[in-house]
Parts: C-alpha cells; sequence; structure tokens
C-alpha cells in the first residue's frame, strides 16, 4: 500500500488523512447539530438514546407455510428476538394465490405463502398482537396484507389503537430496483394514500409507510444516493397525503425508513446523521409540520446484503458485526443483521441465531449503547455529515428539476443512475481498486467450506395449495362474490379502498382474488428498460 | 455475436442481469435484456426471434432448477436446442452440478467474476466459426 494515497469515501467524498478544528469548528452546534434528542436531531431523536430503548431486533424471516414461519417466530421471540420482520414469498408479493401458474416454484420460497385471512391467523398463533411489533416486508399487496393483520387483531380481541408494527408500502422503489410492482404508479400511490389515511385515524401506532433505501443501495446506488433517492420518495408521499386532504401532523409521525448499512463504516454513521437532520428541517420548515414526532426521523436497517461474499462465506459474519456497530452509532430503531450464509440461500435456524447473537453481544457487552451518539463532536465525522448533507440536497434538487421522483422513475432516470453506479463499482473490484477479503485479495486456495444450508421442504408447497383450496370449498360464495364486485366498484371510484379490503378479507376471498379486481380496474405498470 | 439476457420467474433482483448484459455489450456482442418476470415460454420466444448465440438466465429466488429445465424444454420444442443457456445468481454449490445434468452450459454463482462470465458468453459466438 502506498503512504500517499487519495482517498475518497464510496460515495465519491473527498477523505483526508485527519482532521481538526478547521474541518468543523463547533460554532454551527446549537443550531446544525443540538444535543440527542433536540431539532434537527442530528445526534439521535433521543436525548438519552439507548437507555431509554434499545433498538429492535428485528430478523426478516419467514419461509413455507404459515405454521412453519410461526414455529420460526415463536423460536426467536424465545430467544430475545423483540419484534417480528415477516418475510413474504414472491406470490404473495405479486398478488399471486399459490395455485396460480404463474406462482409456480415460488410458493414458500423466499418467504411464507400468504392466500387467505386462515394463513395470516395461522402465523400469529399464540401470538399476542398487542404486545409485539410487526413490520411486513410487502409493497404492491400492502394494503391487502395490512386488512388480513387487521382482521387477525379483531380476532384476537386485540385494542386497534395498541396494534403497533410496519407495512413497508413503498412502491415507487420497486419500480427502481426491487421490482415487486403490480400496478402503474398513480393507482398505487392512491392505495398508499389510502393506507396511511386509513392508520391515521384507526391504528395510531401503526406506520403505515416505511420509505426504504435499502433496495437502491443493493441494486448498486452510493450511500449518498441512497438516503437523496429515499427522502425524494418520501417528500413525494407526503405531498400526496397533503393532496388528499390530510393534516401534516395526523400522518408525518407515522412515516419510517428503511436502510441498508453496508461497509464503510463512517460513511454509513454520517449517513444516518444527515438523514435525521435534512428531514426534520423538511418536515418543519417545508411543510410546517408542528408536532416534533413528525420532524423524528425513525428508521430500520439491514445490515449485510450486497455486501457479504460467496467466497470465504464465514467473513461475512464479521462485516455484518462492523455494519450492526455503525448502525448503532448512526442511530437506528430497529436492526436486522443478515445472516452469513445468505448468499447462497435462506438462513438456517443455526446460522439465523448467530445472526441475532450478534446484536446482542453489541448491545450488552460492548458498551456502545450506553450513551447517545458517541461520535458527535468528533471533527471527521461532523465534517461528513455536513458533506453527506451536502450532496444529498443537490441529487433532491436535480431530481425536482427533472420533475419529482414519479416522473424519474417512470422516465428511468434513477434507474439509469443506479445501474451506472453497479457498473461502476463491479469495474473496481474486478480491477482490485476496492478490495474485497477473500475475493479479490487474501485469497485462500484449497478446500471450500463445507456448507449446510437451508433446504425447502417440497411438502410445504402441497400443504399450502391443499390449504387454500379448502377454504375456497368451505366459504360462503355469495359472501365472497359480493365482496370482490364492491371492491372492484369501489377502486373504480375514489372512496378509501381499505374498508372493502377488509370486507374481502374477513369474506375470505384470496389475496390473488383481490389483486384480480385491481389489476382489472388499474391495468399493470410497463418496466422501462434500462441497462 | 447476439445474447438474450433474461430474468425469468417472479424474482425482481436485477443487479446481476444488467451488469453482466452492460459488460456483454462493451465486449462488443449485442445484447438484448428482457426485463423482469419473463416465462421460459417468452424467453424462448425471444431467443428464437432474435436468433440468439446464447441465452442467460439470472435467478436469485432459489427457483433456478425448475426454470433453466423449462427453458430448456421450450427451446428445444422451438428447434432450438443448440442454443446455450448459461445461468447466473444465487446458487448453492450443490445445485451447480444439478443445473449441467438439467442442460445448462455453464453456471455462475454468486460472486462469479464478471470477466469469467463474459468469456464464457463468448465462447459461444456461432459468428466467429461459421460467420
Amino acid at each position: 500500500m502506498s503512504e500517499k494515497r487519495e482517498s475518497t469515501t464510496p460515495s465519491g467524498i473527498p477523505r483526508k488523512p485527519a482532521y481538526g478544528p478547521s474541518d468543523w469548528d463547533g460554532s454551527s452546534y446549537a443550531s446544525g447539530v443540538a444535543d440527542p434528542g433536540c431539532f434537527p436531531y442530528t445526534r439521535g431523536v433521543r436525548a438519552d438514546g439507548y437507555r431509554g430503548k434499545l433498538w429492535t431486533f428485528r430478523q426478516y424471516s419467514g419461509f413455507g407455510t404459515a405454521d412453519e414461519s410461526n414455529a420460526r417466530y415463536r423460536y426467536l421471540l424465545d430467544q430475545g428476538q423483540t419484534g417480528l420482520s415477516v418475510a413474504l414469498d414472491l406470490p404473495t408479493q405479486l398478488g399471486y394465490d399459490s395455485d396460480d401458474p404463474r406462482a409456480e416454484e415460488e410458493v414458500g420460497r423466499v418467504g411464507v405463502a400468504i392466500d387467505t385471512l386462515d394463513d395470516m391467523q395461522r402465523l400469529f398463533a399464540g401470538i399476542a398482537l398487542e404486545r409485539i411489533t410487526t413490520s411486513f416486508t410487502i409493497n404492491a399487496t400492502a394494503a391487502v396484507l395490512l386488512a388480513m393483520y387487521v382482521a387477525v387483531a379483531k380476532r384476537q380481541g386485540a385494542d386497534l389503537r395498541k396494534i403497533s408494527g410496519t407495512i413497508q408500502n413503498d412502491i415507487l422503489k420497486e419500480y427502481v430496483s426491487r421490482g415487486t410492482w403490480i400496478y402503474p404508479v398513480e393507482p398505487s400511490l392512491r392505495l398508499i394514500v389510502d393506507t396511511i389515511d386509513y392508520c391515521s385515524r384507526e391504528l395510531p401506532r401503526f406506520n403505515a409507510i416505511s420509505v426504504a433505501g435499502a433496495h437502491f443501495r443493493d441494486a448498486g446506488a452510493t450511500a449518498v444516493q441512497e438516503l437523496a433517492f429515499t427522502l425524494a420518495d418520501g417528500i413525494t408521499y407526503v405531498q400526496r397525503c397533503l393532496e388528499r386532504g390530510m393534516e401534516i401532523d395526523a400522518f408525518a409521525g407515522n412515516i419510517s425508513f428503511f436502510f441498508y448499512t453496508h461497509s464503510d463504516f463512517f460513511e454509513e454513521v454520517a449517513k444516518y446523521r444527515a438523514a435525521r437532520r435534512i428531514w426534520a428541517r423538511l418536515m418543519r420548515e417545508r411543510f410546517g409540520a408542528h408536532d416534533p414526532r413528525s420532524w423524528a426521523f425513525r428508521f430500520g436497517l439491514v445490515c449485510g446484503g450486497s455486501t457479504l461474499q460467496a467466497e470465504q462465506p464465514m467473513n461475512n459474519a464479521i462485516r455484518v458485526a462492523f455494519e450492526a456497530m455503525a448502525s448503532v452509532f448512526g442511530g437506528a430503531s430497529s436492526i436486522f443483521t443478515a445472516a452469513w450464509d445468505e448468499p447462497f440461500a435462506i438462513p438456517t435456524q443455526e446460522s439465523a441465531e448467530l445472526a441475532l447473537r450478534t446484536q446482542q453481544i453489541l448491545a450488552y457487552e460492548t458498551g456502545a449503547a450506553e450513551v447517545a451518539d458517541p461520535l458527535g463532536g468528533s471533527y471527521y465525522v461532523e465534517s461528513l455529515t455536513d458533506a453527506t448533507e451536502r450532496h444529498v440536497l443537490g441529487i433532491m434538487a436535480e431530481i425536482a428539476e427533472r420533475g419529482g421522483m414519479v416522473a424519474c422513475v417512470e422516465g428511468g432516470y434513477i434507474q439509469q443512475l443506479i445501474a451506472d453506479e453497479a457498473y461502476r463499482k463491479q469495474r473496481r473490484i474486478e480491477a482490485g481498486d476496492d478490495v474485497l477479503v477473500g475475493v479479490n485479495r487474501f485469497r485462500t486456495n484449497g478446500t471450500a467450506h463445507r456448507l449446510e444450508l437451508f433446504e425447502l421442504d417440497d411438502s410445504s408447497v402441497r400443504t399450502q395449495i391443499a390449504r387454500l383450496q379448502a377454504v375456497r370449498a368451505r366459504r360462503d360464495p355469495a359472501r365472497a362474490g359480493a365482496a370482490l364486485a364492491h371492491l372492484r366498484a369501489a377502486a373504480e371510484g375514489t372512496e378509501n379502498l381499505m374498508p372493502p379490503l377488509i370486507e374481502a378479507v374477513e369474506s375470505y376471498c384470496t389475496l390473488g382474488e383481490i389483486c384480480d379486481r385491481l389489476r382489472a380496474a388499474f391495468g399493470e405498470f410497463r418496466e422501462p428498460i434500462v441497462i | 455475436m447476439r445474447i438474450v439476457i433474461a430474468k425469468p420467474g417472479l424474482d425482481g433482483h436485477d443487479r446481476g442481469a444488467k451488469i453482466i448484459a452492460r459488460a456483454l455489450a462493451d465486449a462488443g456482442a449485442e445484447v438484448i435484456y428482457t426485463g423482469l418476470r419473463r416465462t421460459p415460454e417468452q424467453i424462448a420466444e425471444a431467443a428464437v426471434q432474435e436468433d440468439a448465440d446464447a441465452v442467460g438466465l439470472s435467478i436469485l429466488s432459489g427457483a433456478h432448477l425448475s426454470l433453466t429445465k423449462k427453458l430448456i424444454e421450450r427451446l428445444s420444442e422451438r428447434g432450438a436446442a443448440e442454443v446455450p443457456v448459461l445461468v447466473g445468481g444465487a446458487i448453492p454449490p450443490r445445485d451447480v452440478e444439478r443445473l449441467k445434468a438439467l442442460g445448462a452450459a455453464e453456471v455462475f454463482p454468486t460472486g462469479s467474476p464478471m470477466g469469467e462470465v463474459v468469456g464464457a458468453f463468448l465462447r459461444y459466438d456461432r459468428g466467429r466459426a461459421a460467420r
């Protein structure tokens, strides 16, 4: 390694060998940084950091049938996990029933299959919804899953005002990078506003949207792009709610965010600090929010993803541990640490447990959770936070100039920026400019580590299909038909779709039937092809 | 050389597919990228219509065995059994040989170097030998 090399962060922000008072002199502390718990929340949304409330250990999991996933959830809760994060299979995310020919081979594979309210009840059997928080990574079909969750809560006799959790419900990033879109942009945004509006009135503790940058990031975006695109999406959703006539303080406090923490430790810390500051100012100054809850930027995140490597896979556990520590110094509200075997398959019980233990060691052994924003006031971290903010605001201004996020997504502009960055990054790795241990440096020769990987039990799929068909056979067909007809009519009008969706799921209409009615009313998105 | 890069099934992770498409284009190939959620029928149809020298599939959902098998069958039904199918994605080591047994010409699990993947495609350029 040469002594005097140039360095930038992975986002391209220049990085000096050392920082001092000339980089950050503290004169802007009161207005631009402020103490933890004080506007603009650069140092965190809580004055006591994690002492009052530790972050939530929220491991993403789900596979096969609802019964199998329920067993894994109960195991994780017994092991000290504090919130659930439901992974759904692709047919559920795309609105196909498990016996639909398009769902073949995908049922129960990357998450649990949910076809009807019966599955949702099984998923939470023995788990009191009033006492846990549940996060659903669900987007195009989020409103339907929310309707099922509400129906289960009602059957458990729970007070809906005490139900808390999150649906991801962020469609804009699906068009760009995650790919589970169904309907065109406008009707999709209408469904999202319907859910936010419904939750603000009926489920005040439930986050109806988790605006996600994570998938931009894992598709190739830099940390700065990830944050800029996410905030631009957040602004779009806020504007749509305001256009509906909602009051900013009625919903802004229930918007949460979701990111990836990747490898560059300080860039990630600075990203989260800058995010809180930009959002707080946007909410107060641009949107006129008065309630401090509306200013507070709360976020969950995932560690792992595309930073994990297939070569020397046990190294991934170490990568995730460092990423988790950066996340804690960044002030995350909930963390998912991915398992080391993620590049190959969904985790085994053993690898999932190690991933959870990583967070527990961080929380209880390292002291990292004892002091709020322990890196605040560091010349480097404050300077990098300022630079990140400047770069992010620059990209957001460019997006606004191009007509806002909807226009940029429909035209493929964001997709192109991400594809460019992904390709550039891959070339840097292959050229050895970016070091990946075990991949392009420090490779080991000889026998590969023997892997014990998770394999889906094929009988799960047959069980799921049989159960779905049994539900269809025993429901009241007249009631189900009427509910679907009402839903279709409502979709063609302008009323809030949540009540007809709840009626449909309680009539045991299937997810596929419901989404087919919405497809008929809304049409389907046409993907711009960008490479 | 003409190459169809396709995303079969319901999986939306297209980073790998797009990187390989771009690298192949940089290497001088003409690349047709299908976009997401193509069925094996649609991909086979595209391969025939485009007179492709090779087809690349990218699958990260775990459904690689059956989707690959189906594509190879659909190609065969269209008299295009000779078109090689290269498969990449989140492929566990145990499935590499299974895919080859189904007829996949090459398999590239996560982490395969871009140069290696591009080199493999270029070896299937019919134009080099015949044209």
